[in-house]
């Protein structure tokens, strides 16, 4: 045994195995203590829920060189100004809804997911529904009839019906709404928004 | 004992355990490919099955399935090599038993729930009993506390067992592997309306579990494996063990970053991401390294062939699926545009059979020699052994194909879609109707069935190899005792 070298020993690399994980996940409970914070819903990248009572655009930013969401003035959701609690209620029926109706395994959210149907991350500021004005009616058309309403672009594929009721599709809309709010570091990078008219 | 008959009760208690982990895992296998197939001939057929079996549903049994049957084909590898590596009797043995019906009832119940119900209203009951609705982990909560309560019964019965018999550095490593694996699931069971923190912690069971501790659970097995089939000497491949631990732990467990780039989580991940994931083949590259020199060193005079070239098949699958495709999009300057798209299905696929598939059928293959009383299963099998050839290289050839058209339609995807159209639905439907994209579906659907002609040899040839065999298996440890 005493031809082995120091380096190759057993023993040695025990340690640095158990010092390397442990330093290593030590690292990463910090960082998600951290990155928790910054994520909270109410911090700058992850706006509060009643941001659904605002406009929500996605604009250039010189300094960062990236598209990053813009809270503008008020635009509320159906035209009904909810309160923090009225607003976190109406996202998390629709968080609820986007789980229960297995959205996921179609769609990406954030770019994860599956990739038969288009990703969700900026549904809300998609130039698909045409106008600022048109954008509720038709996005809440189209989850609770999908078939009838269906966006193929030629491809075949229609999404199902879900039986979403006309409560939860609120609730889809409110959260896709509060979605396209987050700060995603630029993604999807070049995204060519629907025109809306700037309020601030 | 009786050579070259199916005699189960020559197997010890553990290993008789194992056998039924792994006939409930390759029926699950099957299952993968067969709704695989259908969400394949969904994208080229869209009308197919609409309304009954939608690619949703398609889609998450294909991807539930896999990762069942990857936890029991490693659950059942370690049962399987328990007894040999402690020196006693499995500790728990009955509970043990118990703990694999209810698992297997419950997902037999959640198959049945996903096809026949798929979906329910946004509500909790919904997310408790039917769906949860989170890629991967979609099991109702219901189902998780049953998993984690059989988990833990394996958990306890594999350190009990380790216990009362013998330690090794294998042992060492398996079962601190094995209590982070099962803390892990933990942080992937409780509901958040913050669609951020949800992909947090949800990456933390994901990622934490296939680039970390799956790894290094199938490193162990490797390095039993490799003692098993070829002899190879303890104290080199446990070195080798705690350096791929190393390497593994200190790239995989940072290198989850490379899933906080997009998902509103601070802009220093994209630094911490890009940097560890980029390290994360090197352990990779180190275990091809090992296996090839140490089959190399041995001759290749393997007790088992089917079993070391499937190992070695593992080598390079984890190399090139996980490493190599990996790396190829995690830093961030190209994960922005290939995020989301068929480029994360190519290495998907690569990557899940590569490290996991290979390594769970040479454990099949050691179980099968090991159920017909230790036959020979070296050279000079009957007919030349071709049905595990073929098996091998139509499996390898089909997945690799698949890889390949995915890939293709993953650049595709994010030069069209995200580079040129900016990413609306109207660009995200422009990739989707493009020629390239539509011939890349085409073949990945050609090699989705030579995928399933393998799988079918596969079948063939573990139900049959060594019936009827009259020779003992090659003796790879002369003058020592098995695991010395």
């Amino acid at each position: 045994m005493s031809e082995i070298p120091w380096w190759a020993g057993e023993g040695l690399w025990r340690k640095v195995a158990v010092w390397v994980t442990a330093g290593s996940f030590v690292v990463l409970i910090f960082l998600t203590f951290d990155s928790i914070e910054a994520i909270s819903a109410g911090s700058q990248r992850v706006p509060a829920y009643s941001v659904i009572n605002q406009q929500v655009r996605y604009e250039f930013d010189a300094a960062r060189n990236i598209q990053k969401p813009v809270i503008g003035g008020g635009a509320p959701l159906f035209g009904q100004t909810l309160d923090e609690a009225e607003a976190e209620a109406l996202v998390t029926l629709g968080k609820k809804t986007v789980q229960a109706k297995n959205c996921m395994n179609c769609h990406t959210l954030l770019g994860n997911g599956a990739y038969y149907a288009p990703d969700l991350t900026k549904a809300w500021l998609d130039p698909a529904w045409g106008s600022e004005t048109a954008r509720e009616t038709l996005m809440l058309g189209f989850l609770m009839d999908p078939t009838a309403n269906a966006r193929t672009y030629g491809t075949g594929r229609r999404m199902p019906k879900l039986d979403i009721t006309e409560q939860e599709a609120r609730g889809v809309i409110a959260f896709l709404k509060w979605m396209s709010s987050i700060d995603t570091n630029g993604f999807p990078y070049n995204f060519k928004s629907l025109a809306q008219e700037s309020r601030s | 004992m009786s050579i070259g008959e199916n005699n189960l009760q020559g197997l010890n208690g553990g290993q008789r355990l194992a056998v039924k982990y792994f006939v409930v895992a390759l029926a699950l296998f099957g299952a993968q490919l067969l709704f695989g197939l259908l969400a394949g001939l969904q994208y080229l057929k869209p009308d197919l099955l609409y309304g009954v079996l939608d690619f949703s549903v398609n889609r998450m049994v294909h991807i539930n399935a896999m990762v069942v049957w990857m936890l029991y084909g490693f659950i059942g590898s370690v049962y399987w090599l328990l007894e040999d590596e402690s020196g006693t009797n499995v500790v728990g043995l009955k509970l043990g038993n118990l703990a694999f019906w209810v698992l297997t009832a419950a997902v037999g119940v959640v198959v049945l729930v996903y096809l026949f119900v798929q979906i329910g209203p946004g509500t909790d009951t919904t997310l408790w009993l039917i769906n949860e609705g989170r890629e991967y982990i979609e099991a109702p909560r219901w189902a998780d506390i049953g998993i984690v309560a059989c988990v833990l019964i394996f958990f306890f019965n594999v350190a009990a067992t380790f216990m009362k018999g013998r330690w090794s550095g294998i042992a060492g490593v398996l079962v601190l592997d094995l209590v982070a694996l099962a803390g892990l699931y933990l942080a992937g069971m409780f509901y958040t309306t913050n669609v951020s923190v949800d992909q947090y912690w949800w990456w933390w069971v994901i990622h934490l579990w296939v680039e970390a501790t799956w790894e290094v659970l199938v490193g162990c097995i490797m390095a039993w494996g490799l003692i098993q089939t070829l002899g190879a000497k303890r104290r080199i491949v446990q070195t080798w063990l705690y350096i791929e631990v190393a390497l593994m732990f200190g790239s995989g467990i940072l290198g989850l970053g490379h899933h906080y780039f997009w998902i509103g989580t601070p802009e220093y991940w994209l630094t911490i991401g890009g940097f560890f994931s980029a390290l994360e083949p090197v352990p990779l590259v180190a275990m091809v390294v090992h296996a090839v020199y140490d089959a190399g060193s041995h001759g290749f005079r393997s007790s088992n062939h089917p079993a070391l070239a499937w190992l070695i098949a593992h080598a390079f699958g984890n190399f090139f699926g996980a490493g190599v495709w990996g790396f190829m999009h995690t830093l961030p300057q190209i994960n922005l545009y290939t995020h989301g798209t068929q480029w994360s299905a190519s290495h998907g696929h690569l990557a899940f059979f590569g490290a996991y598939a290979t390594i769970n059928i040479a454990v099949f293959y050691i179980a099968v020699q090991g159920a017909r009383g230790g036959v020979w299963m070296s050279a000079h099998l009957p007919g030349n052994g071709w049905k595990w050839k073929w098996a091998l290289a139509l499996l390898n050839v089909g997945v690799v194909g698949m890889t390949v058209a995915l890939l293709i339609a993953g650049y595709e995807q994010s030069f069209v879609e995200r580079a040129i159209e900016g990413s609306t639905w109207a660009g995200y439907f422009a990739g989707q109707n493009h020629p390239w994209f539509l011939q890349a579906m085409h073949w990945r659907m050609i090699f989705g069935w030579v995928t399933l002609l393998g799988f079918a040899l596969l079948v063939w040839d573990l139900f049959t190899i060594g019936a009827g065999e009259t020779r003992e298996a090659r003796d790879v440890h002369p003058g020592e005792a098995a695991t010395a």
